[in-house]
């Protein structure tokens, strides 16, 4: 764990009259329900432990009701937990006067709401830069910066409509230049494109990638569809009844789920799009790095299969058959590899996507050699292993 | 003899102690007023003068200063020609049927009585909205000031004050603030939930969130407050004249002593012409200037 932005651990929240007097309930660990009919108390979260590194995208999903939007809402301790630590960057949020979080807020962290929370009395440019009206920052300069991030998002010449004059599509563009408005470095997200029909969506995920490939923010996002985790996320954590029953890599996430109900979850996802070839590949059988046919041969024949992929200091060079081999072989062993035995097989990059390979696997009797920007050889995909992986989902 | 007969008849106190009770509250509260009279008195004497002083401005300027004044308001706000062509018309008959001193007075008292309404009620209702224990204490206050007949809390403030304006824009605030109060209140706590947390999150501070957020976008809502208010003071307007404020209720009230019905009938049109002024020129308003915060998000 490199350099962990926000660390949370132990947090718990209770809903109620008097969480204090049911949490040992919670401690002894009753189910939510149990409480929920003993006491009258909602368990919101029990036991997150989270951390987030600096420069990711970390999405928490879960079902409605889960409780993420209450996890997102502790950050910037728009809810106190009932028990537990938040540290931002080493500052426990939970010991900020209200001055000092306000301050915090203000410079720290920025959020995008779900039903885009734009003040409907303003216009859009002043939506935007509410965050730098709010510090006080004097109205030029802060109209100025607005107006950049308009642009930015795609709003130019929008500045003066008031938000029920913006597509839902637009407004949650607005959300989203005011939270970029403030440069805070953390961005919450709280399903923050879920109100979005499918097509704007999907746009709006392109721009936040394409934004985060410069800004390099922090973000959190909260989303209840695992193809958008997966598009968007760098790691995921699923929550369930207030729980985290898992958090990883979207692949470690997809490939083995660690309950049923994360299982279900990824069940229906479209694998072919959602994991990329480095997650399924396996390591090359046979790597040549003899310089002479005779050698090559040698090397190939220590293991069972009848191809090799040959590798010098330059990287990967090209596949190699058996056959090919002791051909060339019977007429001079002593000759250099070259070009003229190699067999005539696409490579393929670990950062693709199964989907983009698929034609390419099938269509070659040998595992395709994964090679990448550097020309090294990462591995090799096979027929079987992506047929395997599409096949149990 | 009460043993016998509390099954038939409801066993009530004796009638000396009421009377005792009575005569001890009452006397009690008499040597409060005349106590601390003179100094309630003259804390609200900042308020006479203003009242005195605003219904003599209204009562010495030109008919058609006024008239021009109160067209042009009409106009401003409402932005339609045939309001403000209603108001000349209306004015001018009010004038011309010898009813125009008398509705300056109605008109300054009840612009008076709005302004203090506005001033005092805002504020009680944000104070509610922020507290669900002040909402629980006020709330009952509300609807006693609501319900209790006007006569009964005017006992008290003539006994403490005397009959005059002073008394008269106490028994009118009295009845006609709740209204303000209420819609404050609620107008602050509908505002949208999210729009809220978002300026939290952005680290406003509670002043902040009032003035930007809450305020605003409860407007609407308090312009209809105070839209009832402005009614509600003018229907008080008869029954404050029994305490001698001056202006349309006097004749309004004599003319029921004397059962002359056309002086009546006038005097009760000219009350009903300023309530349709009032009522749609802040509707009016209200509607113009918060036009962005119709319909919902989706516009
Ligand atoms: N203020 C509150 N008082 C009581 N219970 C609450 C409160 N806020 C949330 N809860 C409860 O906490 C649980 C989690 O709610 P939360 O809003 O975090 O879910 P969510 O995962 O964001 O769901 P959705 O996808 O519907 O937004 C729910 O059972 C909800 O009833
Ligand atoms: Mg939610």
């Amino acid at each position: 764990m490199a350099d962990p932005i926000i660390e949370i651990s132990g947090l718990y929240k209770l809903f109620g009259s008097t969480p204090s007097n049911v949490m040992p309930m919670v401690h002894a660990g009753k189910s939510k329900d149990d409480i929920l009919a003993e006491t009258g108390h909602t368990l919101g979260l029990k036991d997150i432990n989270l951390s987030i590194e600096r420069g990711e995208i970390f999405v928490i999903m879960g079902l409605s009701g889960s409780g993420k939007s209450t996890l997102i809402r502790h950050f910037n301790r728009l809810i106190d937990p009932t028990e537990g630590v938040i540290n931002v960057e080493g500052v426990n949020v939970m010991d900020l006067p209200q001055k000092e979080l306000e301050q915090f807020r203000r410079h720290k962290m920025s959020m995008v709401f779900q039903r885009f929370g734009l003040m409907p009395h303003r216009t859009v440019i002043d939506n935007v830069a509410y965050g730098l009206a709010v510090q006080k920052v004097d109205k030029t300069t802060r109209l100025a910066k607005a107006k950049e991030w308009l642009k930015t998002v795609g709003l130019a010449g929008y500045e003066d409509q008031y938000p029920n004059q913006l597509s839902g599509g637009q407004q949650q563009r607005v959300g989203l230049a005011r939270a970029l408005c403030t440069d805070a470095e953390i961005l919450l997200m709280d399903e923050a494109f879920s109100a979005l029909d499918p097509l704007i969506r999907s746009e709006m995920q392109d721009q936040l990638i394409e934004l985060q490939e410069k800004l390099h923010k922090t973000i959190i996002f909260i989303t209840h569809d695992l193809d958008e985790a997966l598009r968007l996320g760098d790691r995921i954590a699923i929550l369930k009844d207030g729980e985290l029953v898992q958090q990883g890599e979207p692949a470690e996430i997809l490939l083995n789920p660690a309950t049923d109900y994360v299982e279900a979850f990824v069940k229906d996802v479209n694998r072919a799009r959602a994991l990329t070839v480095d997650t399924v590949m396996k390591p090359p059988v046979c790597r040549i790095t003899s310089e002479t046919i005779g050698e090559a041969l040698t090397e190939m024949k220590k293991h069972k299969d009848d191809y090799g992929y040959y590798v010098n200091e330059d990287g990967y060079q090209g596949v190699i058959l058996q056959e090919t081999l002791e051909d060339a072989a019977k007429e001079n062993a002593e000759d250099q590899l070259c070009e003229d035995v190699y067999e005539d097989i696409p490579t393929i990059s670990p950062d693709s996507v199964l989907e983009e390979v698929i034609p390419d696997t099938i269509d070659n009797d040998f595992p395709l050699p994964v090679v990448d920007e550097d020309g090294d050889l990462q591995g090799q995909l096979s027929r079987s292993s992506v047929v395997k992986v599409l096949g149990n989902s | 003899m009460a043993e016998k007969s509390w099954l038939m008849e409801f066993p009530q106190m004796e009638r000396k102690d009421l009377v005792g009770i009575r005569k001890s509250l009452d006397g009690l509260y008499r040597d409060f007023s005349r106590e601390y009279g003179d100094l309630i008195e003259s804390f609200f004497d900042p308020l006479l003068y203003f009242l005195v002083w605003f219904e003599k401005l209204l009562l010495a300027t030109p008919w058609w200063v006024i008239i021009a004044v109160i067209t042009g308001l009409v106009y401003l706000a409402t932005r339609s020609w045939k309001m403000s062509l209603g108001t000349i018309v209306a004015f001018m008959l009010i004038g011309y049927f010898g009813m125009w001193d008398n509705t300056m007075r109605t008109m300054s008292i009840i612009l008076v009585c709005t302004l203090l309404s506005i001033v005092l009620g805002i504020p009680i209702g944000i104070a509610m909205a922020r507290s669900d224990r002040v909402q629980a204490v006020v709330t009952p206050m509300l609807d006693v000031m609501q319900t209790m007949p006007a006569f009964v809390y005017l006992i008290p403030v003539v006994m403490l004050l005397g009959i005059g304006k002073v008394p008269g824009v106490i028994a009118v605030i009295i009845y006609a603030i709740p209204p303000v109060i209420r819609l404050t209140n609620l107008g602050i706590r509908l505002v949208d939930k999210e729009v809220m947390e978002a300026a939290t999150a952005y680290g406003a501070s509670a002043f902040q969130r009032l003035y930007q957020v809450q305020l605003p976008l409860a407007m609407p809502t308090i312009m209809a407050g105070i839209n009832q208010t402005i009614m509600m003071a003018l229907a008080m307007v008869v029954i404050a004249s029994m305490i001698g404020v001056k202006g349309l209720g006097q004749p309004v009230l004599k003319s029921i002593t004397n059962q002359y019905f056309t002086m009546g009938l006038l005097n009760g049109l000219a009350i009903v012409v300023l309530a349709i002024l009032f009522d749609r020129v802040s509707q009016a308003y209200a509607k113009r200037t918060q036009k962005h915060l119709g319909g919902n998000q989706h516009g």
